[in-house]
């Protein structure tokens, strides 16, 4: 009884386009956005991954569909995907110890969160797509 | 009388724990792959194929192959859960899943040991 009463009561605002996402809100949705991209993409990552590793020829092939300028950008969005998904799962990890939960610390980890992603992309990308 | 509402229960515990789990996993992998990929500086046919060639690497890749695989269930899970609402079509999302999952399984197996 008690939760229905609290339940009525709570503040209802699912007006989509006036909320304006905070960084946290961002960093999560881009998380779920990541993992759903990373695990359509499965079947053409194990391909790519069996044709570098099965003969001189189909690693021929791959070297080629990899370094086809399309290719790349798509590779470079997925590489940071995945630092993406990487680095804000250590940031769930280290929330689910209680480690930085308050505003401002979450704030501080989601922006830090954006920073070495980005930075971990550019790095990994110039050294192994370029 | 049983008072108790049954969503209050521990029912998600054992897929919260494997998917922490097997994300931990994941990143100790990653950082391994990238400072061999690093080390190794690989360039050529034969320098790639040696590092699955290696015996510790064989095994570091397959099982993160099997925590991608197993992590990605929960999380497709998850947003079929979320948003597909109509019971048959969810059950039909989540038996696909689990369907090309153990496919990609087995095939990731296949790749590794035929190197």
């Amino acid at each position: 009884m008690a939760e229905m009463a609290i339940k009525k009561r709570r503040p209802k605002n699912l007006d989509l386009p006036t909320i304006r996402l905070p960084l946290p809100g961002i960093l999560s949705i881009l998380h779920r956005i990541s993992g759903a991209a990373i695990f359509l993409l499965l079947p053409v990552l194990l391909w790519l991954f069996q044709s570098s590793l099965s003969s001189p020829e189909t690693f021929a092939t791959f070297r080629e569909v990899v370094g086809h300028p399309l290719v790349r950008i798509v590779l470079l969005g997925l590489i940071w995907f995945y630092m993406h998904h990487f680095c804000a799962g250590i940031r769930y990890l280290l929330l689910d110890l209680h480690k930085g939960v308050d505003l401002e610390s979450a704030r501080r980890s989601s922006k830090v969160v954006f920073a070495v992603s980005i930075a971990l992309t550019l790095i990994i990308g110039a050294r192994v797509l370029w | 009388m049983v008072n108790r509402i049954l969503v209050g229960a521990h029912y998600g515990l054992k897929d919260w724990i494997i998917q922490r789990a097997t994300a931990v996993v994941m990143a100790a992998y990653t950082i391994i792959f990238l400072v061999v990929l690093g080390a190794i500086g690989p360039n050529s046919f034969e320098t790639w194929r040696g590092i699955f060639a290696n015996g510790f690497m064989r095994f570091a890749t397959f099982l993160f192959f099997v925590s991608v695989f197993y992590h990605a269930w929960i999380g497709v899970r998850d947003i079929w859960m979320d948003y597909v609402k109509p019971d048959g079509l969810r059950l039909l999302l989540m038996i696909a899943t689990v369907t090309a999952l153990v496919g990609y399984a087995g095939w990731a197996v296949q790749i590794l040991w035929r190197v």
